[in-house]
């Protein structure tokens, strides 16, 4: 399945990165699975996707829960709680 | 209900004006305006901030300003809204965002507006960089903004 990736705020800086296209494997079904899969690329990314993080997730761009499941062609997004206004 | 994001300064006048277009139903008008303060608590600390600096989530942002105002739209009787929010640098006492409720009675605008801004605030894809004389500082969430929104759920 391939998807798209965002990264925004203190997160995006943190990984020097602000969109990362990928092909997820088949056991990776819902927004926490690939929070999961994508802390596994290095000690960087662990620590900053660590489940003790507060991170919120968007899913073709609408806040969802850990548990939403992904399809071909997502574009998820990660990032901290917003503090606009 | 019009949402938009700006890199340029908000016109407040001119906006509320624009909404309003003297429309002979209106007989309140609620707005909010949040401006960037000068000096800002860190850990209890008081630290000056000389210009923030506001991301967004291109595309989701407008997509979730509209959801709200609809959502507002179905909550309270109201005749219009309007947000306009900043991003890109702002400077001390700079509007950062814009919220106007056009409506029959002032008790719904007033609702409305608040409600608008308590969910702005906490699903609204927007982050804070604050520069300080201790460097650049991305601003924390407050918990106080969850709770806030969290009250409009109760029945």
């Amino acid at each position: 399945m391939e998807i798209e990736v965002l990264f925004f705020a203190a997160l995006r800086e943190k990984l020097g990165l602000s969109r990362l296209r990928c092909a997820v494997p088949t056991d990776v079904q819902t927004v926490l699975e690939l929070r999961g899969w994508l802390a596994g690329r290095d000690a960087l990314w662990t620590e900053a996707l660590a489940p003790e993080r507060r991170i919120r997730v968007a899913l073709d761009q609408r806040l969802v829960q850990d548990d939403a499941a992904l399809h071909e062609g997502a574009e998820v997004a990660f990032f901290p709680p917003v503090t606009g206004g | 209900m019009p949402v938009r994001v700006q890199t340029g300064p908000i016109d407040i006048g001119r906006e509320i004006e624009a909404l309003h277009r003297r429309q002979s139903s209106v007989g309140a008008i609620a707005s909010f305006i949040g401006t960037v303060r000068e000096v800002n608590a860190v850990d209890g600390a008081s630290q000056s901030v000389s210009s923030l600096t506001l991301e967004h989530y291109p595309g989701m942002t407008e997509k979730a300003l509209a959801e709200i105002c609809a959502e507002a739209a179905g909550r309270f009787e109201v005749i219009d809204t309007l947000v306009v929010h900043r991003v890109g640098e702002l400077l001390p006492a700079d509007a950062i965002v814009l919220v106007v409720v056009l409506s029959a009675h002032r008790a719904e605008a007033f609702a409305a507006c608040e409600f608008i801004m308590d969910y702005l605030k906490t699903r609204a894809p927007f982050w804070k960089k604050e520069q300080t004389p201790a460097g650049p500082r991305w601003v924390d969430a407050r918990s106080g903004d969850d709770a806030a929104a969290q009250r409009w759920r109760q029945p």
